[in-house]
C-alpha cells in the first residue's frame, strides 16, 4: 500500500484534526491557515499532485471517503452560503466526557452533540455546485488520466461496514445508469464497471431501492447535453468572493459521501417532514438539487482551488512566466509548428491555403481585455462556402475535436435552435440555475453548423436563441435569465460558423472557402481526407496552439505610427476601401498573426502580411459578390 | 406598572440560578462594566443561536407541577411565561385582570415574529434591563420630534410634535395596531437604546411594546384595538445587503434589501397545543417550541398516563408565509450568481409582498441546526438560516404611479459627494463627462455631449394645475448613420451605465414587448400586468437600436411615450395608463444601407416626421473623411489595442465616478432658468425663426424652444449650478444648431429647414412638388380631350418639356397630388381624367 508519506493524500482529515486538537492550548494559533498552508506546500512538491486521484478519471466508487482527490471542473452554479458548526462540543461515548470537535471539512457531526454548548462556533462556507468542463475532448481526458500516479486500488472501498457498501453499490448503479443512457459503450474501465454494475444487481435485494429512486431522476445539469462525468458539490472555506461563476478550477479537497447525507434527504421525503415546519419550507425539487445523495453528487471540501488558465494536460503547470525556459523553447518552434499545422489543416479546407490561415488565426483568438463594452481580441470567423456533401462539416468539426482542449458541436437545425436551451435560466422552485449550451468554459470553441438549416420558422425560443448567439459574438457575453431580470455574463467563447453563403449571424471575418475541387470529386475526395495524423504531431499542434492564446503582445510606438500612416495613405486613396471596423479587424488580425509566428510585439512584416491576407480575403469577397449578386 | 421590568428582570434572574447560564452578575457592579461585560458575553453568544435542549423540558415540568395546583389550568402556560418580558402583561392578564385600563382589556396576540422568549439563547439581560430601555422608550415615544421629515408616511402631521405621540393618535382614529418605529429616530435619540434594539431584538421588542401600549392606554383608555399594540422597527442599518450577512448577525435585528421571487401558501402554524383528557375532560395547553409539541404523558387531573388527545381546533395557529427574497441586481458583484434568503412572514404580514416586488425587509436573522434524525447518531452540521420578518418595506411600489424618491435616493458618502463637488467646480467638467463617456468609441465629441446632457436631463416641470399636464423633462437622442459607426457600441455603453436603462433592438421587439401587457400567472391564475422596455426604464433610458427595422405598430407607441410620457393600456379588462418617463436613445440605419448625401434625413431613414419631431437631437454618425480625422483614429484604435487596463483606467474618469456624478446631479440639482436665460433662450428661439422667414420657411416650432430649455437645464446639472445661467443656454443653442445641421439640411439648397423635420419635406421640396404637378396639369390639358392616357407616355412628354430633371418620384408625387385634387386618377399604367 502508500507509504506513510502519503497519509496526507489518504487521511487529510487525521492531519487537519491534529493541527485543531495542537491548537486548543494556543487559541491564536491560527491553526486554519496553517492546515490550508501544509496542504498547497504538499501540492507544490514535485509532482504530488498527480498522486493525488481526480474525480474525473477515477469512478466514485474507487476513491476512499474522506481522502483527498482532485476534480477539474466548471464552477456551475452558486448555491446561498451556509452556517456550520466550525468547532462543536460532543460527548465521547467511551468516556462520557465533553470533547470539543472540529467541523470544518465535514458534513456530519460525530455522534452526541451538544447543541447548546458555548463553545460552539458558528462558521460560513460557500457551496459551488461545479460540473466537469464542459465540451472537454477526449484526448484531454485521456492525457491527465495517463500522467495521473494516483494509486487507487478498488478494494479499499470494500473494507468499511455493510451499511455503507450499500449506498456505494448504490452509487454504482446510478453510475451505471447515466452511463448507460448516454454512452452506450463504456470506455476502457468497463470490465472493472461491468463487474460493479454485477455485484450490485446480486444485492439488488438486500439494498432498500427506494433510495435510489429519486436520485435517478436527478438531472445534474450539465451545460451541454450528452456529457457525463461525476458533478459535485464544492465547499470553499475562504475567498469565495474571489470565485466567479464559469470559472475553471482543478479543486484539492476532502471526498466526502458519507451516506448519513443522503439518508437525511431519503427520509424528508418519508415521514419526518410532517413534523418540521421548517424543513418542508423547501419544495421537493430544491431539496433534491440542493442535497442530492452523496452517491451521486459527492461534496468536496476544499483546502486549495487553483484556477486553471487553460486546459492543456500538455502545457507545464506553471505559468508561462514562471518557466521561462519552456517559454523560449516554444516560440522559437512556433514559426515551424505553423507551417506544419497551416500544411495539416490545407487539404481539410480543400485545398484552402488562405482559409486555413485565417482558420489558425481564429484557433488562438482570446478576448484579452475589454474596453467598456467593447470587447477586445474576438474573432469570430465564418466559413463560408462549405460543401454540403458528405457530411463535410461534421468531419471538419471531428479535426477541430482533436486539437482543441474543449470544444462543442451545434447543429444550426430548425429543430436544436427551436427546442435546445441556450441560454441558462434560474429555476426558482429548484432554487437553481438551469444550465444551456452557451454556459460554457472560457476558450472553449463553439462550432456552428448552419449547413443544418433549412427553411422553416422560428419560434419565439428559437428566435432568443438567434439573438443570444448574436449577442455572444458581438458582445462576447451571455444575458442569463433571472425571470425577474437579465443579468449579464461575460463570456470568451471562440465561435466558428460553418455556413454555404454568408451566415445569418454576425462575424468579425467572413472567408468563401475556395474549394480546389471539383464538386464531382468532392465525396471522394472528403472521404480520403479523413487523416489521423501522428500523435507527436498532434501534440505539438495542441500545445502551439495554446501557447499562442497565452502569449503577451504589445506594438512599439515605432509601429503605431507606421500603421497610422498606413491608414491614413489608404483612406486618401479610397475612404470607401476601409473603415474604421476595417481597422479594427486589420488590428485583430495582425495582433494574433504575431502571435501565431511566436512574436510577441508587432513587426513592421507582420503589419504588411496581415493587410496583404486581408485585401487577399476581400477581394476575394468582392469576386464572391459578383458572382452571386444577391447576396448583401 | 411603574417599574415593570424589575418584576421580569428578578424572575428570570431566578431562572438563571440554573446551572447551564455560568455567570449572573451582582447586582452592585457599577452599570458601564455591566454592559461591557454584556458586550463580551454577546460575542460568545452570537455563536450559538438555540437554547439548552435539556433546559426546554426540564424547568418547564417542575414549573408546571408546582403550578398545578392552580384551578384554572387554562393559565397555565401564560403564568409560566410570565418569567419573560415578551409575554409580560399579555395574555394572564387577559384572565385574572378586571378591566380597569385599556391595556388589561384588549388582548395581546403573539409575536411569532420574534418567536417564543424560551427559544431564545439564554441571554442575561438583567444588566440590560436595568439600563431599563422600558423607561428610555417611552421617553423617546414621548418627546422625539423629527424636523427633517420628508417621509410621505409622515404626510399631514406636525413636524414640531412628538412623532410618534401623533402616530399613535393616529392609531386611536384608523384602529390599526401597528406602530412602525424607524430606527434611525431611536439611534439619534438614544444610541444605547439602539444598540440593544439591534443586539437583542427579541427582549427588547416586547417591551416597545408595553411602552407603547401603556402610554397609548394612558393617553386613549377608552378606544378599542383588536390587539394591543405591536412595534414594528425598520431601518435598522445593520446591515443592507444580503451578501454581508453572517454568522454574526445571527438574531440581530437586520435590514436587507432584495426582491420577491417566490412566496409560499399560508401554512398555518399551531402555536398552542390543546389537550384533553379522554378520562376526566381535563385540559391542558403546551406551547409549540421549534415546531415540536411536548406532549403530556400524564394527565395531572387523574394521573392516567398517556390519556391525552390534541383538540386542534381549540388550539391556537397563526399565519405564517414563507417568502423568499433575492439579492437586487444592483448590489451584485460581476460574476457570480445572486444569493437568495427564507423570509418568514407572520400573522398580517403573510401576503403583503408577491413575486416580483422590490423590498427592504426587516426582521431577525435565525439559524436552526438541522433537526437531528431519530435514527441517526450523527447529523449533519449546517444551520438553516431564515429571518423572522417584523417589517416589510416595498421599495418599488410606488414606482407606476410617481416618483419614489427613496428608492433613488443612492447614499453618497461624504468623501464621495466632496470628490464630485470638486469634479463639477472644475472649469472643464462637461468636456471631461463627455469624454469619459464611451472612451472607446472614437471623437463624437458632440454626440457624446448630446448624450450626456441626456443622461442629466431636464428639471421636472409640473403644469397640472394649468392643464398642460406634466412637462417632458427627458432629452430623445436619434443616431443615424452608416452602419458600422458604432452607433450599437454606444447604446450598448449607456445601457450599461445607467442603473434603469433598458436595451432594445427594433427587429425583435413588439408593441407589447414595449408596453404593457397582461398575462395570466400560470400557478395563481391570476391577472397580472407585465411591464415591457419603455415602463421598466421609467426614470431612466430606454435604448432602441435599430429603431428603423421597428413595426409601424410598435413604432405607433412611441408617440405617447416620447411627448406625454405615459402609456395608455387597455387590455382584458385592465385599463390603466402607467408613467413612462424614459428617454429614448434610438439608432437608426439609413434604408438604403449606406447614408445618401443627397436626400433628407427623413427620405434616408423612412421614419415619420410626427416621431422624428419628438426628439431632441438627431445626429449623424456619417464617416468625417478627412486625413487629420484618420489619424487620430487610427491611433486611438491601435492605442485600444496595446495598452494595458492601467494606462486606460488612468487617461479617463471611472465609470463609477460617471454614474454617481449622474446620480447625484439627477438627485440634488434642480435648476431654475435666470432672468438672463430665459433672455437668451427667447432671442435664440426668435433667432431661430428667423432664418427661416426670409426664405419663406418656417426653422423652429415651439418643440424647439421647449428641447433648448431642457438642454440648457441639463447642461446647468453638468456644472452642478441650481440656475441655469447664459452659458448654458449658448451650449444648449450650439448643440442644438450642430444636431440640426446635421439633420435637418437640405441637401438641395444647403440651408437648415426644420420642416423637414416637422413636415417630413422641406419647403424647396414642396414648392418643386407643387411646381411640376401644375407642369403636368398643364400638359394634360394640352392634350384636349383624352380621357385616358399611358403612364410611360405621359411622363416622358413632361421630361421632354420640362427644363429640369423629372424623376419617376417626382412624377409620381405630382401624380398624386393632382390624384388628390380629383383630377385624375391612376390605375396600373393607365391615367384617366375625371369629369
Amino acid at each position: 500500500m502508500m507509504p506513510s508519506t502519503h497519509d496526507w493524500i489518504n487521511n487529510p482529515l487525521g492531519v487537519v484534526e491534529g493541527m485543531f486538537a495542537a491548537s486548543q492550548n494556543n487559541p491564536n494559533s491560527g491553526w486554519e491557515a496553517k492546515a490550508v498552508e501544509f496542504f498547497k506546500d504538499h501540492l507544490k512538491e514535485k509532482d504530488a499532485h498527480t498522486w493525488v486521484p481526480s474525480l474525473n478519471d477515477v469512478p466514485l466508487h474507487y476513491l476512499k471517503p474522506n481522502s483527498l482527490v482532485k476534480f477539474r471542473c466548471l464552477i456551475q452554479d452558486m448555491f446561498d452560503p451556509e452556517f456550520y458548526m466550525g468547532v462543536y462540543e460532543a460527548v465521547d461515548p467511551s468516556t462520557k466526557a465533553k470533547v470539543l470537535r472540529c467541523g470544518k471539512y465535514k458534513d456530519v457531526t460525530e455522534c452526541g452533540v451538544d447543541f447548546d454548548s458555548r463553545n460552539t462556533v458558528t462558521a460560513e462556507r460557500q457551496t459551488f455546485y461545479c460540473v466537469p468542463i464542459p465540451g472537454e475532448n477526449p484526448w484531454v481526458k485521456e492525457s491527465y488520466a495517463g500522467s495521473s500516479q494516483a494509486r487507487v486500488v478498488p478494494s479499499t472501498s470494500y473494507a468499511p461496514t455493510r451499511q455503507k457498501r450499500s449506498y456505494e453499490e448504490d452509487d454504482d448503479m446510478d453510475d451505471m445508469d447515466t452511463q448507460m443512457q448516454r454512452e452506450p459503450h463504456t470506455g476502457p474501465q468497463s470490465p472493472t464497471e461491468q463487474h460493479g454494475n454485477g455485484d450490485c444487481k446480486r444485492r439488488e435485494t438486500e439494498a432498500p431501492s427506494s433510495q435510489t429512486a429519486p436520485a435517478s431522476h436527478l438531472d445534474l445539469n450539465f451545460p451541454l447535453p450528452g456529457e457525463k462525468g461525476p458533478s459535485c458539490l464544492v465547499k470553499v472555506y475562504e475567498d469565495w468572493d474571489g470565485f466567479k461563476l464559469n470559472d475553471t478550477l482543478e479543486v484539492f479537497g476532502i471526498l466526502s459521501v458519507s451516506p448519513a447525507l443522503s439518508a437525511l434527504a431519503d427520509k424528508k421525503d418519508a415521514s419526518s417532514s410532517l413534523l418540521d415546519p421548517t424543513e418542508c419550507m423547501e419544495t421537493a425539487e430544491e431539496q433534491r438539487v440542493h442535497s442530492p445523495p452523496a452517491s451521486l453528487v459527492p461534496r468536496l471540501h476544499v483546502l486549495y482551488a487553483k484556477p486553471l488558465p487553460h486546459n492543456n494536460p500538455l502545457l507545464p503547470s506553471a505559468t508561462l512566466e514562471d518557466n521561462s525556459a519552456f517559454l523560449s523553447s516554444t516560440l522559437s518552434e512556433m514559426a515551424s509548428v505553423r507551417a506544419e499545422l497551416l500544411t495539416f489543416l490545407t487539404p481539410i479546407l480543400l485545398g484552402d491555403a488562405l482559409a486555413a490561415e485565417y482558420l489558425i488565426l481564429h484557433l488562438i483568438s482570446n478576448v484579452y481585455s475589454r474596453r467598456d463594452v467593447l470587447p477586445l481580441g474576438k474573432f469570430t470567423l465564418n466559413l463560408s462556402g462549405c460543401p454540403t456533401v458528405a457530411s463535410y462539416t461534421e468531419r471538419f468539426y471531428q479535426i477541430i475535436q482533436q486539437l482543441v482542449p474543449s470544444s462543442y458541436y451545434l447543429g444550426m437545425s430548425l429543430q436544436n435552435m427551436n427546442q435546445m436551451r441556450f441560454v441558462p435560466k434560474k429555476d426558482y422552485s429548484a432554487n437553481r440555475l438551469v444550465s444551456g449550451a452557451l454556459q460554457l468554459a472560457r476558450n472553449t470553441s463553439l462550432f456552428l453548423d448552419e449547413t443544418q438549416l433549412e427553411q422553416g420558422q422560428l419560434d419565439t425560443a428559437g428566435v432568443r436563441n438567434v439573438t443570444a448567439l448574436g449577442n455572444l459574438i458581438t458582445w462576447q457575453k451571455v444575458d442569463y435569465d433571472f425571470n425577474y431580470h437579465q443579468m449579464e455574463f461575460p463570456c470568451n467563447i471562440n465561435v466558428l460558423i460553418a455556413s454555404e453563403g454568408r451566415s445569418l449571424l454576425p462575424s468579425d471575418c467572413q472567408i468563401h472557402l475556395q474549394s480546389q475541387i471539383t464538386p464531382p470529386h468532392m465525396e471522394e475526395y472528403l472521404s480520403s481526407i479523413h487523416v489521423h495524423p501522428q500523435a507527436s504531431q498532434l501534440n505539438k499542434f495542441r500545445m502551439y496552439l495554446s501557447v499562442a492564446r497565452l502569449l503577451n503582445y504589445s506594438i512599439s510606438d515605432e509601429v503605431t505610427k507606421s500603421v497610422e500612416d498606413d491608414f491614413v495613405d489608404m483612406r486618401k486613396d479610397d475612404p470607401q476601401s476601409i473603415s474604421a471596423e476595417d481597422l479594427h479587424r486589420m488590428l485583430v488580425v495582425a495582433r494574433l498573426l504575431s502571435l501565431s509566428l511566436g512574436q510577441t510585439s508587432l513587426s513592421r512584416d507582420s503589419w504588411l502580411r496581415a493587410k496583404h491576407i486581408e485585401l487577399l480575403r476581400r477581394s476575394r469577397m468582392e469576386q464572391h459578390t459578383c458572382v452571386n449578386g444577391n447576396e448583401p | 406598572m411603574s417599574s415593570p421590568t424589575s418584576t421580569p428582570g428578578g424572575r428570570k434572574r431566578g431562572r438563571n440560578t440554573n446551572p447551564s447560564t455560568p455567570s449572573s452578575e451582582g447586582p452592585t457592579s457599577p452599570p458601564s462594566q455591566r454592559r461591557r461585560g454584556q458586550d463580551s458575553s454577546t460575542g460568545d453568544l452570537m455563536p450559538m443561536p438555540t437554547s439548552p435542549a435539556t433546559d426546554m423540558l426540564s424547568p418547564a415540568a417542575p414549573q408546571d407541577n408546582s403550578l398545578l395546583s392552580s384551578p384554572r389550568p387554562s393559565v397555565l402556560p401564560n403564568e409560566v411565561d410570565m418569567s419573560s418580558p415578551l409575554m409580560y402583561g399579555t395574555p394572564s392578564s387577559r384572565v385574572e385582570g378586571t378591566p380597569r385600563s385599556g391595556v388589561r382589556g384588549t388582548p395581546a396576540r403573539q409575536r411569532p415574529d420574534l418567536g417564543s422568549v424560551r427559544k431564545a439563547p439564554q441571554v442575561d439581560l438583567q444588566s440590560d434591563i436595568r439600563y431599563s430601555p422600558f423607561l428610555v422608550q417611552k421617553r423617546f415615544l414621548q418627546r422625539f420630534i423629527d424636523l427633517t421629515s420628508t417621509e410621505d408616511e409622515n404626510a399631514g402631521l406636525d413636524l414640531n410634535e412628538p412623532l410618534y405621540m401623533q402616530k399613535l393618535e393616529e392609531i386611536s382614529v384608523v384602529g390599526d395596531p401597528v406602530l412602525n418605529v424607524n430606527c434611525l429616530h431611536v439611534q439619534s435619540f438614544d444610541a444605547e437604546l439602539y444598540r440593544q434594539l439591534i443586539c437583542y431584538p427579541q427582549e427588547v421588542i416586547p417591551t416597545f411594546d408595553m411602552a407603547v401600549n401603556e402610554l397609548f392606554f394612558e393617553r386613549f383608555p377608552d378606544s378599542i384595538l383588536e390587539f394591543q399594540i405591536q412595534v414594528r422597527p425598520y431601518n435598522a442599518l445593520k446591515t443592507r445587503n444580503m451578501r454581508n450577512l453572517n454568522p454574526e448577525d445571527i438574531d440581530q435585528l437586520i435590514t436587507i434589501s432584495g426582491m420577491v421571487i417566490r412566496t409560499s401558501q399560508l401554512i398555518p402554524e399551531m402555536q398552542e397545543a390543546f389537550f384533553q383528557c379522554q378520562v376526566c375532560a381535563f385540559s391542558t395547553r403546551v406551547e409549540v417550541d421549534r415546531g415540536r409539541i411536548a406532549e403530556p404523558s400524564v394527565c395531572r387531573n387523574c394521573n392516567t398516563t398517556h390519556s391525552l388527545a390534541i383538540v386542534h381546533n381549540r388550539s391556537v395557529f397563526s399565519d405564517k408565509q414563507m417568502v423568499k427574497i433575492q439579492e437586487s441586481p444592483e448590489d451584485m458583484p460581476a460574476g457570480q450568481t445572486p444569493h437568495t434568503t427564507i423570509v418568514y412572514a407572520h400573522n398580517d404580514l403573510v401576503d403583503k409582498v408577491q413575486p416580483g416586488d422590490r423590498i427592504n425587509i426587516t426582521g431577525v436573522y435565525r439559524a436552526v441546526p438541522m433537526r437531528a434524525n431519530p435514527r441517526q447518531s450523527n447529523v449533519k452540521s449546517v444551520y438553516k438560516t431564515h429571518i423572522d420578518a417584523i417589517h416589510f418595506h416595498k421599495t418599488d411600489e410606488k414606482r407606476l404611479h410617481g416618483l419614489d424618491e427613496d428608492a433613488e435616493q443612492k447614499l453618497f458618502t461624504e468623501d464621495r459627494v466632496q470628490t464630485l463637488k470638486e469634479l463639477a467646480a472644475k472649469p472643464d467638467v462637461y468636456e471631461r463627462l463627455s469624454s469619459a463617456l464611451a472612451p472607446s468609441i472614437y471623437e463624437h465629441e458632440d454626440i457624446k455631449k448630446g448624450i450626456l446632457l441626456q443622461l442629466f436631463g431636464g428639471a421636472r416641470k409640473d403644469f397640472s394645475q394649468t392643464g398642460r399636464g406634466n412637462f417632458r423633462a427627458d432629452v430623445n437622442i436619434l443616431l443615424c448613420g452608416d452602419p458600422g459607426t458604432s452607433k450599437s457600441q454606444l447604446l450598448q455603453y449607456v445601457y450599461n451605465l445607467v442603473p434603469r436603462g433598458q436595451y432594445t433592438s427594433g427587429k425583435g421587439s413588439s408593441a407589447v414587448g414595449l408596453t404593457a401587457y397582461v398575462m395570466r400567472d400560470p400557478e395563481t391564475r391570476q391577472l397580472v400586468l407585465q411591464t415591457g422596455a419603455l415602463v421598466l426604464s421609467d426614470n431612466g433610458i430606454c435604448c432602441i437600436d435599430e429603431f428603423d427595422k421597428m413595426s409601424d405598430s410598435t413604432r405607433s407607441v412611441l408617440h405617447e411615450v416620447m411627448e406625454q410620457q405615459t402609456l395608455s393600456i387597455a387590455k382584458a379588462g385592465i385599463i390603466c395608463q402607467l408613467n413612462a418617463r424614459t428617454s429614448v436613445l434610438a439608432a437608426a440605419n439609413p434604408i438604403e444601407s449606406q447614408w445618401n448625401p443627397k436626400k433628407t434625413t427623413i427620405e434616408n431613414i423612412q421614419l415619420p416626421h410626427t416621431l422624428l419631431s419628438r426628439f431632441d437631437l438627431i445626429f449623424l454618425m456619417l464617416d468625417p473623411q478627412d486625413e487629420a480625422y484618420d489619424r487620430r483614429l487610427a491611433h486611438h484604435l491601435v492605442s485600444l489595442y496595446y495598452q494595458s487596463e492601467e494606462q486606460i483606467e488612468e487617461e479617463f474618469l471611472d465609470m463609477a465616478v460617471l454614474r454617481d456624478y449622474i446620480a447625484y446631479a439627477r438627485t440634488y440639482i434642480n435648476p431654475r432658468l435666470s432672468e438672463e436665460a430665459s433672455q437668451a433662450l427667447i432671442e435664440a428661439y426668435v433667432d431661430m425663426r428667423k432664418i427661416g422667414s426670409g426664405r419663406g420657411m418656417v426653422s423652429a416650432y415651439p418643440r424647439q424652444l421647449e428641447s433648448l430649455i431642457r438642454l440648457a437645464e441639463a447642461h446647468a446639472k453638468v456644472r452642478f449650478s441650481e440656475k441655469v445661467e447664459t452659458i448654458d443656454v449658448e451650449e444648449a443653442k450650439r448643440l442644438h444648431r450642430e444636431a440640426l445641421k446635421q439633420s435637418a439640411t437640405d441637401p438641395r439648397t444647403g440651408f437648415v429647414d426644420i420642416s423637414i423635420l416637422t413636415t417630413g419635406m422641406s419647403a424647396t421640396a414642396r414648392k418643386r412638388k407643387e411646381e411640376v404637378a401644375q407642369a403636368l396639369k398643364k400638359l394634360i390639358q394640352a392634350k384636349g380631350k383624352t380621357p385616358a392616357m399611358k403612364y410611360q407616355q405621359l411622363l416622358e412628354d413632361l421630361r421632354g418639356q420640362s427644363e429640369n430633371a423629372i424623376t419617376k418620384e417626382l412624377f409620381d408625387e405630382a401624380l398624386r397630388a393632382l390624384a388628390d385634387e380629383d383630377y385624375l386618377t391612376v390605375t396600373g399604367k393607365t391615367v384617366r381624367l375625371l369629369a
